[in-house]
């Protein structure tokens, strides 16, 4: 392609990031010293930049993590390697929340202000650091450091958090658990938090000792996550012997016959998704898990990801197996510094000894994972946006249909799956689908993996058969912290709805919440006592809408800002004597109603959810 | 003699579906919106463009088609066999005249057709939601993702809006990106669907997702090279010709007095169509029909802008 570069150029510290990832450059076309062949014949075209562009965010992720922010001599060069138009590049790095166009002190610290990091205080934190150290995104005295505001970081169950990153040329990213004015300051201060809790910490039932319920945490805490002889020794690989055993399509009966819904939010039937792909002529086929895991009060995958990464790992390959996908991603969202670690280690073994590759297992087939980082964007974990986001593209979502199964990443038939879905399949195929079945309710199979937060006695990841009530799941977690008086539970995330102290004995199956009102979602039960202010805390919710939608289509990107505004005035009525409350309801009714019937994707579907929940059965504005 | 077979256009199958309550047939492949404009029924559109492959993004051509849990856009969906479609429901008005609030309480639509008329229809009323914002120049090329920002303080009386000065920074043409309802056309036209020049792309995120250079640089420091093919597409006047934008602030712009002549570009052997608009005996844009087999309504900086030499330019 024919590009226009304007004149910025990377320094030798940038240049030799970008080149640590992609090689040295072969051309002068390509950011290279100019060669004697590079005046004749083309260097590949179109087809060639196409291939490259998945380099795209990996690539800015290197420029950011050695120099914090992405200059736009660095965009030119990052650009030059892989022939990517600047404007298109530009695009693509300011759609993420954490890379910088702007000089960036090297160590940001991100202080989650999000749902349960609020209902633990975390408003008081950030009132503190904006009086000792300045406001968010103000470099400190010595420039080295700055803060910001971040959303939920998925360690809720340790809440209030915050995570340091620093970048450099030993880049490094740790989570500040529990975050205090304290501990904030001294990661600002570049001091290295206190190293984090062990993964089983997060299991309350492990903890306790009660490991016979556990299924998909059984491991956890227990294997060696950095040995893949461990993992064998506790059953690792047997569900991938037993699938081939299987075949493809014994595999895919056992996964249609366990009933298993998708547990990334949306319930859909695991099988027949399995089933579309593997059917579907048109090859290559591939496989993405989404382990985006951004719906705030959601750490379930994260803690599978720590704690059991080659349990991932197997499930992704008999997924592979059955549904003819040589190459899988792990889309990770980028604020899981220790899951990556782990990922990558396990990646990086898997592949050395036989597990994945050409030859898995010397089982004659082949297939490969590749470990892909995000960059601060809950909407990439759209199914959709993830596929943009792998391409290089915008993560915006895609139109439907087609769907992921027909035309998904790189337009070829996709599967998609949430981590916690992918290892159910290690229990359905040992054990056979209509084993698993019988675990749950008949519409709801299987055992779940709910995320206690907020104002909890004992926070936590719990995993219980579909069926339980909310009551009894809010017992084993020791009820409302310190005593407290129960005021409201967010079942389902900010994408789901608010379940009342009379509400408790809804069963918690897909059905039972469809029955109440609300929705499982991404299995958030998320406690608010009367020490969380509802108000404040229902335009947090706003405000995250607001902040991650894509922009795309007007009702989501116009509606998410109506609705905060509404709010924020409802909020503050007292002090607004112009305006009737009573509009901004039919305000926020209205633009709900748009939202949902309208929009293009879930975010915009499911925005107002929480909000008008809120209202409606908490009454928090009557 | 050999002689040449004639092609025969394989015939193109009918689709039979339902269009609030009457039976329609259409050509396979057509969208719904087709079948309803054939049907005579007027659905609005805004991001829809003749010559670019729809992005449904501003969702004002919504319909709802029965057994879809959400309406549809009739723009960019195809039609299927049996399809029931609604063009007139509840849920349909209610989201049309929503579609026109949002869009008009946070764009100034004073350029972009028809937009009177249909909030007049659907009953919008775009100033429920409070005062409009203003902002400085530059002010929404520095939003990063992710960084909520809270109105000045206290004023809750406040609607955001994308304004911002008009960019003036080449003699050719205006970006008045506060006008922009962020349609994708003009990137689109820019890049791989017509010019392959990649000179712009939609950048930030949400609310403050806008048309961009990289790094928000002028024009002349960008790849530009002044085709003005995104100003072809442009539905709502954010892009315009100097000229126009200029007697448009002076006044002096009145369409009602134009007249409209197609003629072919002089300068080289492609041939190009183009309409030249005259008011007062002087041309004062140049625009090629988006219909045109050759153009699609596409130009080249000399067929667009080199007008200039056939009489003296008016004074601005
Ligand atoms: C805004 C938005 C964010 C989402 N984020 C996630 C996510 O982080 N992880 C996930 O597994 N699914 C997420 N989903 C759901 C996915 O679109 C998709 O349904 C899921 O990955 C499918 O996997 P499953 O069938 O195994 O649940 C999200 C959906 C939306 C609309
Ligand atoms: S609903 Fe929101 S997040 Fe989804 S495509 Fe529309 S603007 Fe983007
Ligand atoms: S400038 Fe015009 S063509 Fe471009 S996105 Fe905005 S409204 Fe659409
Ligand atoms: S508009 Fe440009 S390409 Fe078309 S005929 Fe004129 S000079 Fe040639
Ligand atoms: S980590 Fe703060 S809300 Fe989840
Ligand atoms: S005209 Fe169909 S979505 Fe904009």
């Amino acid at each position: 392609m024919d590009l226009h570069f304007h004149d910025a150029r990377a320094t030798p510290v940038e240049q030799a990031a970008v080149d640590a990832l992609l090689g040295p450059p072969v051309t002068g076309w390509a950011g290279g010293e100019r060669n004697a062949t590079d005046r004749h014949g083309s260097t590949g075209g179109a087809d060639r930049a196409r291939a490259q562009r998945p380099h795209l965010l990996p690539a800015l992720h290197a420029v950011n993590d050695r120099v914090g922010w992405i200059s736009p001599g660095a965009l030119n060069y990052v650009c030059q390697r892989l022939s990517v138009p600047p404007a298109e590049a530009y695009g693509v790095m300011t759609f993420y929340a954490l890379f910088s166009p702007t000089p960036r002190p090297p160590r940001v610290v991100h202080v989650c202000t999000d749902l349960a990091c609020l209902a633990a205080g975390a408003s008081a934190i950030e009132r503190e650091l904006t009086d000792t150290i300045g406001p968010a995104g103000a470099p400190t005295a010595d420039g080295t450091a700055t803060w910001h505001r971040s959303p939920c970081l998925g360690v809720c169950e340790r809440a209030p958090a915050a995570l340091v990153i620093e970048a450099g040329s030993a880049p490094r990213a740790a989570t500040v658990c529990p975050a205090s004015p304290e501990t904030v300051a001294a990661a600002v201060r570049g001091e290295p938090p206190a190293p984090e809790v062990r993964s089983i910490a997060a299991i309350p039932q492990a903890v306790r000792g009660d490991r016979d319920s556990l299924v998909l945490l059984r491991r956890v805490g227990v294997v060696d996550p950095a040995s893949l002889d461990d993992y064998r020794s506790h059953g690792g690989y047997e569900a991938l012997r037993r699938a081939i055993a299987l075949g493809a399509t014994g595999v895919i009966r056992e996964v249609t016959d366990s009933r298993l819904l998708g547990r990334g939010g949306a319930a859909f039937p695991a099988g027949r998704k399995w089933e579309a792909v593997a059917r579907n002529p048109v090859r290559p086929h591939w496989l993405v898990c989404n382990a985006d895991e951004s719906e705030p009060g959601t750490f379930k995958d994260r803690v599978l990801l720590e704690g059991d990464p080659f349990a991932v790992i197997e499930a992704m390959t008999i997924a592979g197996y059955a549904t003819g996908c040589h190459t899988g991603y792990i889309y990770l969202r980028g604020e899981y510094p220790r899951a990556r670690q782990r990922l990558e280690g396990a990646v990086a073994e898997a592949r050395q000894r036989g597990f994945l590759g050409d030859d898995v297992m010397g089982m004659g087939f082949r297939f490969d994972v590749e470990l892909f980082r995000g960059a601060g964007a809950y909407i990439c974990g759209e199914e959709t946006a993830i596929f943009n986001s792998i391409e290089g593209l915008r993560g915006e979502p895609r139109n439907k249909p087609p769907f992921p199964v027909d035309e998904g990443l790189f337009g070829q038939p996709t599967l998609v799956n949430n981590v916690e879905t992918l290892v159910n399949v290690l229990p359905i195929v040992l054990g056979g689908g209509p084993a698993y079945a019988t675990i749950g309710t008949d519409g709801s199979t299987g055992t779940k993996l709910f995320c206690l937060s907020g104002r909890v006695a004992s926070p936590g990841v719990y995993e219980v058969p579909f069926g339980i009530t909310l009551r009894e799941l809010l017992d084993m977690a020791g009820g409302v912290a310190d005593g407290g008086v129960l005021r409201a539970v967010l079942l389902g995330g900010a994408a789901g709805g608010f379940v009342t102290p009379d509400g408790l004995d809804v069963p918690l199956t897909f059905e039972g919440a469809r029955a109440a009102a609300t929705t499982l979602g991404s299995g958030v039960v998320l406690v608010l006592d009367d020490t969380v202010d509802l108000v404040e805390f229902v335009l947090r919710i706003a405000e995250f809408f607001r902040d991650e939608s894509c922009g795309q289509c007007v009702p989501c990107r116009v509606g998410t800002v109506r609705q905060e505004e509404a709010l924020r005035r409802l909020a503050n009525l007292g002090a607004d004597a112009g305006r009737r409350g009573g509009d901004d309801i039919a305000i926020l009714a209205d633009v709900a109603q748009v939202m949902r019937d309208a929009s293009i994707c879930g975010l915009g579907h499911t925005a107002a959810n929480a909000v008008e929940s809120a209202i409606e059965r908490l009454g928090v504005f009557s | 003699m050999s002689s040449t077979p004639v092609a025969l256009r394989a015939p193109v199958r009918k689709v039979e579906l339902t269009v609030d309550g009457e039976t329609v047939k259409v050509p396979e492949g057509s969208t719904i919106l087709d079948a309803c404009r054939r049907e005579g029924h007027e659905i609005p559109t805004l991001c829809f463009g003749p010559t670019i492959t729809p992005k449904n993004a501003c969702r004002v051509c919504m319909v709802e088609v029965e057994g879809a849990r959400v309406l549809v856009p009739s723009c960019s969906r195809t039609v299927e066999p049996g399809m029931v479609v609604h063009t007139a429901s509840d849920r349909v008005k209610h989201s049309r005249r929503m579609v026109l609030e949002l869009l008009g309480s946070s764009v100034d639509l004073s350029t972009t057709a028809n937009v009177e008329r249909w909030n007049h229809e659907y009953r919008a009323d775009p100033g429920r939601f409070g005062r409009p914002s203003f902002s400085d120049a530059g002010v929404r090329d520095a939003a990063q993702a992710g960084h909520h920002h809270l109105p000045p303080a206290g004023d809750h009386a406040i609607a955001e809006t994308v304004h911002q000065p008009a960019t003036v920074d080449n003699d050719l043409y205006v970006r008045d990106y506060a006008k922009c309802i962020l349609c994708y056309q003009c990137v689109d036209a820019c890049g791989e669907q017509w010019q392959n020049t990649f000179a712009i792309g939609v950048a930030g995120r949400g609310f403050d997702a806008r048309i961009s250079t990289e790094f928000a640089l002028g024009l002349p420091d960008s790849a530009c090279v002044y085709c003005g093919n995104c100003i072809a597409v442009c539905p709502t006047g954010a892009l315009m010709p100097s000229i126009e934008f200029d007697m448009r602030l002076a006044g002096t712009w009145d369409a009602s007095r134009q007249t409209a002549t197609d003629t072919i570009c002089p300068y080289c052997g492609v041939g190009c169509n183009l309409t030249l608009h005259v008011q007062d005996n002087t041309i004062v844009k140049v625009t090629s029909p988006a219909d045109h087999d050759i153009t699609s309504g596409n130009l080249c900086i000399k067929g667009r802008f080199g007008f200039g030499h056939v009489q003296p330019r008016p004074a601005p």
